[in-house]
């Protein structure tokens, strides 16, 4: 019943609502056709939040699974301390979008900020971050990856500690070398997990909304400079005084059809690159 | 996964320890300590600003150490916000997502496991494709709805009330479908033996099946627990008073209430985050497993 209400009957609502015009000045409700999706393509600001969801899941999706992948593998051994160091990781799983936000606020702050200090050691020019319009996006990119580590660690570290040792000790005795038997046995083998990181991560990329609006006091800004998509779905919706739910609704169809295509797209292209052991 | 690869710097992966050369120490520490003091600072800087005095943390360079503690800055947070307030309806709100998730879910799941019904699997068909929506194209309608249901049935599930912050989510896709794929992993022997001994159905389901679902069980609920206690967006939507205000929610106000007062803005948040790192580091086995698990089934 509960998924039924809140989950089935809003899909379709939403369709519907996406071909009506919806917003508080219009007490009934017309349809409209296809306007709203039409008033999209003729929308700058829609341009914008695209190519800035672009930017950000392509650097975002890579960046977390490289960082993952670097560290599980450094922590898949038994040294001293390996509980504290994993511990250490894990620990950004637990912190809310909120906080997140903003210790890196703070962090990257530029005039007080510990980053320009850190910077300023090394000879590089002070920086103005998340008030600037070409480099806030960027904060964010890092600071969701910092925020996603303890994620992807957990993934691969699993898929790691599932690798019989067996296979890689075959491989050493044959004669491969470290990197070899990381590159041909280790990769193809974690390959599952790769994929479902990819997907997950992406899916959750083109949703990228808690940072944007906490690390830019609700602007998407500056000047539109970090407003992704569901952000402006968001702001047309419940951030102005207009409620245009017509319109927010149209950019939520076009977001899950974009979604569905990648996933689609990555999950076609994964079956074929993903080793799975019989 | 093959840009990932080709990158990765770590080669010696997976290999045995007998091959490593006799050091002190293992030379990964030289990796893992930076590594982890990078994962760490946040959370670090985030204390020691919080103790700060509003001179000391508005200085360049940055005082890393402190000249002496002050703590004044959390009775002042305390004062400006009520933080209490907010753990206390966070609290609620996640523990009551979490229990009727695991009752409903687990109810559902059993029914699509075990049981032959019309139209089973249309039923379980909507169900997952639920799972594959994005919040994003369910939220205006959900708003619409919970706002109807509190203007026209209980006002305790309306806009600003916390109701509205449990019952969207009191049952999930996911959960339904994740406990149906495992109650079908357990042996159907027993549930028939119990049958044959003239158990009826609940109470096999309450007597032999619940107390073999415990790892199911609590991934499911740690899962939920900080879904629950993290979710942004919808609070964000759904309460605009202060007094139904989770801890995001309360934090993210608190914030632009007071924007560039660094200490008191930390204060704030080492409080907001002290209550769920314990819950997190007390059933971290838990959460790491729940984590995994959903790697591990996902694809």
């Amino acid at each position: 019943m509960v998924i039924f209400l809140f989950g089935l009957v809003p899909v379709a609502w939403s369709a519907v609502m996406s071909f009506q015009q919806n917003n508080l000045f219009s007490p009934n409700t017309p349809f409209v056709g296809l306007a709203n999706y039409r008033q999209m393509l003729h929308d700058p600001v829609v341009g914008q939040a695209i190519e800035h969801t672009i930017v950000y899941t392509a650097l975002f999706v890579p960046g977390t699974m490289l960082v993952g992948l670097f560290l599980a593998v450094a922590m898949n051994r038994k040294i001293r301390f390996i509980n504290f160091y994993r511990t250490a990781a894990y620990a950004t799983m637990a912190i809310s979008t909120i906080s997140e936000a903003l210790v890196f606020i703070w962090l990257f702050e530029p005039t007080y900020g510990i980053v320009n200090y850190l910077f300023s050691l090394v000879g590089i020019p002070q920086q103005q971050f998340l008030s600037s319009t070409s480099e806030a996006l960027y904060v964010i990119v890092i600071m969701t990856i910092w925020g996603w580590t303890g994620f992807a660690v957990v993934i691969y570290l699993a898929a790691l500690q599932g690798i019989p040792a067996a296979l890689t000790e075959a491989a050493a005795i044959d004669g491969a070398g470290r990197w070899a038997t990381f590159r041909r046995i280790t990769v193809p083998l974690l390959s599952p997990a790769s994929l479902f990181l990819l997907v997950w991560l992406t899916i959750n990329a083109l949703q990228l909304f808690d940072e944007v609006y906490l690390a830019t006091g609700g602007e998407g800004g500056p000047l539109n400079s970090t407003t992704v998509l569901v952000f402006y779905l968001y702001q047309q919706a419940f951030g102005g005084a207009t409620f245009n739910f017509g319109y927010a609704s149209a950019i939520a169809y076009f977001l899950f059809v974009i979604v569905i295509v990648v996933t689609a797209i990555q999950f076609r292209i994964g079956r074929r690159l993903v080793h799975y052991r019989s | 996964m093959t840009a990932s690869a080709t990158s990765a710097p770590a080669a010696s992966a997976a290999l045995p320890p007998r091959r490593r050369v006799r050091l002190p120490f293992s030379p990964w520490h030289l990796v893992l300590i930076p590594a982890t003091i990078v994962l760490i600072f946040p959370f670090a800087w985030l204390l020691i600003t919080s103790i700060e005095t509003p001179a000391e943390s508005l200085h360049f360079p940055p005082i890393l150490t402190p000249h002496h503690l002050d703590f004044s800055n959390y009775p002042q947070a305390l004062q400006a916000a009520p933080f209490g307030h907010f753990f206390v309806n966070s609290a609620i709100v996640a523990v009551t997502t979490v229990l009727a998730n695991l009752v409903l879910c687990s109810l559902a799941g059993y029914a699509f496991a075990r049981y032959r019904f019309v139209g089973r699997g249309l039923m379980f068909g909507l169900c997952m494709a639920t799972l594959m929506v994005p919040f994003q194209v369910t939220m205006i309608p959900q708003y619409l709805i919970t706002k109807w249901l509190g203007i026209n049935l209980l006002s305790s599930v309306g806009i600003n009330h916390i109701g509205a912050l449990i019952l969207p989510n009191a049952a999930t896709a996911f959960g339904v479908f994740f406990l149906r794929q495992f109650f079908r992993t357990l042996p159907i022997e027993y549930e028939e033996a119990a049958r044959v001994d003239g158990a009826n159905r609940l109470v096999v389901f309450w007597r032999i099946v619940l107390p073999l679902s415990g790892p199911a069980l609590s991934t499911l609920a740690a899962l939920t627990f900080l879904d629950s206690w993290n979710n942004f967006l919808w609070p964000l939507i759904a309460i605009n008073h202060t007094s139904a205000m989770t801890v995001p929610l309360g934090l993210a106000t608190f914030q632009s209430a007071h924007s560039t007062h660094w200490t008191l803005l930390m204060a704030g948040n080492v409080m907001s985050l002290i209550p769920i790192l314990i819950v997190f580091f007390a059933a971290q086995r838990y959460f790491v497993r729940s984590v995994a698990a959903t790697g591990l089934s996902g694809v």
